[in-house]
């Protein structure tokens, strides 16, 4: 592997390259999916390849190839910097780098049980039981049970002598039963739309139970056929953790990127309503709003040894005590606000240059309330639980979200399902309006493993932290 | 500008390779096998705050192998193109089928049909699109923004790839394909902002200086929006806005799959949208971006997906066809595709307006430029939420009169497009969640608006 790093290195310096480095990326994928009791897809990718990103001229170029030999090195390494050349020629400020020393060393993911060694009969029998669980249920009109993984052997050389080595592992697992009547169709997911993820091994699959947890999943399904549609108004709103953590991705993980407050991401996702003149005045929410991006928390998505960038794993507090004090950050961006990088520089494959990403961006637990103290606490409102549908503005602030379930809470005790639910609302009002936070008993990581950004497109692994928490005068029930 | 190794752009040499893993598969035991290969050069140039920021190629190949053993199928990929990777390939694939149960419905794949490939769906201009080429292109964008005192955002890419796909049933289809797009944010010192996009087979006949001037006068003509209240508005949709619409549908609604798991608003004569509005698929119509073929290799047919409003035809891939009785329509995506056929190149059909004549129609309404992050609320029923972006315009009297603040919707897009009361003349292509539309603008009698934001 030295041989090929460094020949990409050498090429793109001896060409006039200030800065280089190059990713060689190995993926393993596997996923089954069974759909109503039938094994509908069974697949394993593999792919490799590496990306040589330089600066010439203050400007930037990345070339890639799926050919690893030395000689396509040459060529890829000479691309990147006709292509950094091309970019020079329509610059206004040159590329700056933050100083970060040197990075070298190794991390792995820490697995227990290695999910590419777990025999493939057994992970299918296991989803099949839980896939069998949802269709004993009557009422229900299909399901669809699904199992992934993927794992990253990922090598990252710098021209200023970093070297490491990582190999991330990432499983999830989820069930998903759907009711229909006529035009009305309900979906009831678990533990979340799109399945559960973490950095782990398959025992992150045993933990979850699917197969215990499904009749109740389904028969939730059918009950949302014959619930009444969410009304309009203004409510007290619960958000359990299996919400709360989309809330926390679209109206504070995307804002803090610093990507998107310098306007480099305007052409596709948009900007910020969080600009820098912000940081360490603006209030963003509550006094118990504390929002952190933690790489080093275990289990998420967006844990790491270092970025893409060869920043180490670290945590950067975002919102303090309701205050916005920070960003996701990179090399590039970190010293135009006087600061180093936050290190959440993050490329899909080799094929794709780091942009900033969310490493895992968690809202703190505060001691006080368990999350079941906060519904009982609670005279009259709604629970919003498992995120179905999310929109918000290129700026961030204006949210729309819809849940699978909703439950009435009166006199702090759950009452009658609704379906179709939603609630909308401004960023920062809503967090301003948050008067309760689960303590730790429920707090636990969630992950997203399609969060889009960049053009060319790409899908990030990113992690999310929550307890679950309680707003006030929030907009509900808007279905046009 | 193809690789070393030269598939990248050569379909003969992508079908050789497909043949070979057939060939191999069998060798391995499989009963059927079917192979795609996608490979080619990709590159894009991105820019933001009227400078270039980021700009990339790589050369990318994909081997995907679905291998059967009676009833058994399994799906194995692979980005490795050396024999080790190819052996390696057919194994896990043949591995995974040893290991799943038998699909009792497994019709086979689909037998072989001749796919001649289509001229038009090649440019050498692209092809040899170079990133002198593309930087020239957004210094062209760049001047109009600074011309008009904004700055511009945006990307230019263009990408060349040879498709093939070969099957021991007899499929042998390949053929080359390019693209190439323009898209441009514009952003003004008042709050205006503008959007503008162009997506052509062709990089050469990308006019960005054109592209540039039409995304710089709308935010120009965008700055200072004011409040205006949500509620039911008479609307002109413009062509960036009409894609989602039918985007939408065609990912919620017009895939045998979905009619078939009860998911989809579409039944065979239903009337779900106004006589005026036609969307068909046809993926040989230069206006598009055209293919021959599916990822099964079946010839794409051309299908009246709504006619004057009705519900016509519908997508099949192979699978959903067989279980209908059918054949393939050719809208199969790459196995494993548990979510369905997809038609990739749908088509709304022009009406007699011009522009001046939607928004003429006016007296009290909105035109929006575009919708952003746009997300169903309710799939069978079509309602999408999302917001308006890039220019929004209040209109009285048949004129526009100012932009106002962007404003968020909730709305069943089958009562939009029931409300649809006129046509543009002039389409665009323009880029979708797979493939490319080619949509006019339409004036609606009353769109939903469900939201405001405040300045801030």
């Amino acid at each position: 592997m030295r041989d090929l790093t460094s020949r990409a290195l050498d090429t793109a310096t001896a060409l006039g390259a200030t800065y280089a480095d190059v990713r060689v990326v190995r993926r393993l994928e596997e996923s089954i999916t069974i759909k109503s009791g039938r094994v509908e897809g069974v697949a394993g990718g593999e792919s490799e390849g590496f990306g040589v990103r330089v600066i010439v001229g203050g400007a930037w170029g990345f070339a890639a190839s799926h050919r690893l030999t030395t000689a396509e090195a040459d060529r890829v390494a000479a691309e990147a910097v006709r292509i950094a050349r091309a970019s020079a020629t329509a610059i206004r400020t040159p590329v700056v780098l933050d100083g970060r020393p040197p990075a070298t060393g190794r991390y792995e993911t820490p697995v227990l049980e290695d999910p590419f060694a777990v025999p493939l009969d057994r992970k299918i029998a296991d989803l099949h039981a839980a896939d069998r669980a949802l269709n004993a249920v009557k009422g229900i009109a299909w399901t669809e049970s699904l199992y992934g993984a993927r794992r990253e052997w990922k090598t990252f050389a710098a021209s200023d002598g970093s070297y490491t080595q990582q190999v991330i592992t990432h499983v999830g697992a989820g069930l998903e039963a759907n009711a229909i009547d006529g035009d009305e169709h309900q979906r009831r997911s678990y533990p979340d739309n799109g399945g559960g993820w973490a950095s782990a091994g398959y025992e992150h699959v045993r933990t979850m139970d699917l197969q215990g947890t499904a009749e109740r999943v389904a028969s939730e399904a059918v009950e949302l056929l014959t619930a009444p549609t969410l009304p309009a108004g203004t409510r007290t709103v619960i958000l359990h953790p299996s919400q709360l953590y989309m809330q926390v991705h679209e109206s504070c993980g995307h804002p803090t990127e610093l990507d998107r407050a310098f306007g480099t991401e305007a052409s596709y996702a948009g900007t910020s309503f969080l600009s820098p003149d912000m940081l360490g005045s603006f209030r963003y929410g509550s006094d118990l709003c504390d929002i952190v991006a933690d790489a080093t928390v275990p289990g998420g998505l967006g844990s790491f040894g270092w970025d893409d960038e060869g920043v180490a794993a670290q945590q950067v507090p975002l919102i303090k005590e309701g205050i916005f004090v920070g960003y996701l950050s990179s090399r590039e961006t970190a010293p135009r606000i006087g600061r180093d990088s936050g290190g959440a520089m993050r490329a899909d494959g080799w094929n794709r240059i780091p942009l900033i990403r969310m490493t895992n961006v968690n809202l703190l637990p505060k001691p006080g309330m368990t999350f079941d103290d906060i519904v009982a606490d609670t005279d009259d409102g709604l629970l919003f639980d498992t995120c179905r549908s999310w929109s918000i503005d290129d700026r961030r602030l204006n949210f729309q979200f819809a849940t699978e379930v909703c439950r009435e809470v009166k006199g702090g005790k759950l009452g009658r399902l609704y379906r179709n639910a939603t609630y909308t609302g401004i960023t920062h009002e809503l967090w301003r309006s948050m008067d309760a936070v689960g303590d730790a008993s429920s707090w636990r990581m969630w992950g997203t493993p399609n969060c889009g950004k960049g053009e060319p497109g790409q899908a990030g692994h990113v992690g999310h932290g929550v307890s679950g928490a309680r707003f006030r005068n929030v907009r509900v029930g808007v279905m046009g | 500008m193809s690789g070393a190794d030269a598939i990248g752009g050569n379909p003969e040499a992508a079908l050789r390779l497909a043949e070979e893993v057939v060939r191999q598969a069998g060798a391995a035991g499989a009963g059927e096998a079917e192979v795609l290969v996608v490979a080619g050069d990709s590159a894009l140039t991105r820019f933001a705050n009227s400078e270039i920021h980021q700009n990339v190629a790589s050369s990318e190949v994909f081997v995907n192998l679905r291998f059967a053993q009676g009833r058994r199928v399994a799906v194995a990929s692979s980005g490795r193109v050396d024999p080790d990777g190819i052996r390696a390939l057919v194994e896990r694939a043949a591995d995974i089928t040893r290991n799943v149960e038998e699909l009792e419905d497994w019709a086979g794949l689909p037998e072989a049909g001749r796919a001649e490939p289509i001229a038009a769906a090649w440019s050498e201009g692209t092809d040899g699109a170079s990133p002198e080429l593309r930087a020239e292109g957004v210094r062209a964008v760049i001047a109009a923004a600074d011309e008009a005192g904004v700055t511009a955002f945006g990307s230019f890419s263009t990408d060349a790839e040879a498709v093939a796909v070969a099957s021991s049933k007899g499929i042998s289809a390949a053929e080359r394909r390019t693209s190439s797009q323009l898209l441009v944010v514009t952003m003004g010192p008042d709050d205006g902002t503008g959007y503008a996009e162009q997506v052509a087979v062709d990089a050469t006949r990308i006019d960005a200086a054109t592209i540039g001037r039409e995304a710089a006068e709308r935010a120009h003509s965008s700055a200072n929006p004011v409040d205006l209240a949500p509620g039911d508005y008479p609307v002109v949709l413009g062509h960036y806005a009409v894609v989602d619409l039918v985007d939408m549908l065609g990912y919620l609604g017009f895939s045998a799959l979905a009619v078939a798991e009860d998911r989809s608003f579409w039944e065979a004569g239903k009337r779900v949208a106004s006589p005026l509005v036609t969307i068909i698929d046809d993926a040989s119509d230069p206006a598009g971006l055209p293919a021959a073929f599916d990822a099964e290799g079946v010839p794409k047919q051309r299908l009246r997906l709504l006619e004057a409003g009705v519900c016509r035809d519908l997508a099949f891939d192979a699978q959903t066809a067989a279980r209908s009785g059918r054949v393939s329509t050719g809208h199969g995506l790459p196995a494993p595709n548990t979510y369905g056929p997809f038609p990739t190149n749908m088509v709304m059909a022009a009406g007699d307006a011009s522009m001046d004549e939607l928004v003429g129609g006016l007296d009290r309404g909105l035109l929006v430029t575009r919708f952003h992050y746009t997300n169903p609320v309710h799939s069978k029923k079509v309602i999408i939420t999302g917001m308006t972006r890039d220019g929004t315009f209040l209109v009285e009297g048949g004129r526009v009169v100012g932009p106002v603040r962007n404003l968020r919707f909730t709305m069943s897009y089958l009562d939009a497009l029931a409300n649809v009361e006129a046509v543009s003349r002039e389409r665009r292509c323009i880029r979708g969640f797979m493939g490319a539309s080619v949509v006019p603008a339409i004036r609606l009698s009353s769109f939903s608006f469900t939201g405001a934001t405040a300045a801030g």
